[in-house]
């Protein structure tokens, strides 16, 4: 159980209050940059730059290295904020989501109703 | 004076204006959807007639940031842009206003103890735009209804209470009813119903939570309203929490309400719900 785990009380998933926010505030400061297009170039001609500019620490940018999303959202990345970085490296919102539940992309969509809906 | 003349709650998920945006309308995984909201289009545009749409929503790390993070902002503005949340802008008409109606609703709000954020640009994303072409018809470049912009934090907490939520819709009623003009107004709540986006329990939905939300948000929200947030997230997934901004859809309307339109949809990851209701008269 991590510490957020801990104080709400609810498994799998970490809400995010302001204990959370305050700790993944670089992270979600620099996607939140990534809305304007020209960012998004900035970002991908050179990552490690852009992850320097907005000081995330070094286990921020080692989870964004390795597209950990839920080490991420374990450090404070909020999914609504983050899912803009997957939008600039091509990482839909399903298969970040199969990657933090631990499954393939294939198995996961076979656990919903009507997979042909993305 | 100024009359609500439609409550409708509706989910907005960003799959859905992709399904939009690329014609999916004929799809067989996107028919149902599209299909479910026809009779509440025809229904708006036949029946109802509104001139204004108050819409409850919520920004998704687009135009609002955490460095200074609004419970409740109202837009005031003569008109409000699409935003890009990433991809590139959707390929629908930016929205026009009601500023004399903004304002009148902003002292109105104030007056009675809601200090919102008054916001003279509000680029609006998936949370405010989802609903808005499946409810109205719009062309290349205009909408049939001007638009009011009311956020809510539903991102991160501390967020407003259910019970909050509730309130402020029944202080956005007599907002509303105390505007001099004859204007036909519709509130829309969004968001929800059931869902997780974030950590190892991302793809939670219950159906059965869902379908008791829009049976009870009809017949008992004050039950609803008096729900923690603990207690929502942990029936209906963390970002199911947002479900909260149908409470002030619901606290705008009359204490006796009818259901002219209820439907159900859980494709993939959000339960999706749409529910029209008008006050009941009798």
């Amino acid at each position: 159980m991590s510490d957020n785990q801990d104080r709400w009380g609810i498994p799998g998933t970490y809400v995010f209050d302001l204990r959370l926010s305050r700790r993944g505030y670089a992270i979600n400061k620099m996607c939140h940059s990534l809305r304007l297009a020209e960012n998004r170039d900035l970002y991908l001609a050179d990552e490690e730059a852009y992850m320097a500019r907005f000081g995330l620490d070094d286990e921020q940018k080692q989870a964004v290295r390795e597209r950990d999303w839920l080490r991420l959202t374990q450090l404070g990345g909020n999914l609504f904020f983050f899912l803009k970085l997957g939008a600039t490296l091509g990482h839909g919102l399903y298969p970040i989501g199969a990657q933090m539940r631990g499954e393939s992309y294939e198995d996961f969509m076979k656990t919903r109703n009507v997979p042909g809906a993305t | 004076m100024a009359k609500i003349v439609a409550g409708i709650g509706s989910s907005h998920v960003p799959s859905i204006g992709r399904a939009y945006d690329q014609q999916k309308q004929t799809d067989p995984a996107w028919q149902p959807l599209f299909d479910g909201y026809e009779p509440v289009k025809r229904w708006l545009a036949e029946e109802v007639k509104a001139d204004v749409v108050i819409l409850v929503y919520n920004d998704h790390g687009t135009e609002f940031f955490l460095d200074r993070y609004p419970s409740f902002a109202l837009g005031v503005a003569d008109s409000y842009r699409v935003a890009d949340e990433g991809y590139g802008r959707r390929p629908l008409p930016d929205f026009p206003g009601a500023p004399e109606f903004s304002e009148h609703l902003a002292n109105s709000l104030v007056a009675d103890e809601f200090d919102l954020t008054l916001c003279q640009e509000m680029d609006l994303d998936h949370g405010f735009l989802t609903a808005m072409p499946l409810l109205w018809s719009h062309d290349d470049d205009s909408w049939p209804v001007q638009v009011v912009p009311l956020l809510v934090n539903v991102i991160q907490h501390p967020m407003p209470s259910g019970r909050r939520c509730y309130k402020l819709g029944q202080a956005l009623r007599r907002a509303i009813e105390s505007f001099p003009e004859d204007l036909r107004v519709a509130v829309v709540g969004t968001g929800g119903l059931s869902h997780q986006l974030n950590g190892e329990r991302f793809g939670f939905i219950n159906e059965d939570w869902d379908r008791q939300w829009l049976q009870d948000i009809r017949q008992q929200p004050e039950v609803l309203a008096d729900l923690s947030h603990k207690e929502v997230m942990t029936a209906a997934g963390a970002e199911g929490g947002e479900v909260i901004m149908w409470l002030v859809m619901r606290g705008a309307l009359s204490p006796q309400v009818r259901e002219v339109h209820q439907f159900y949809y859980a494709p993939m990851t959000t339960g999706i719900g749409l529910l029209a209701l008008e006050d009941d008269a009798g």
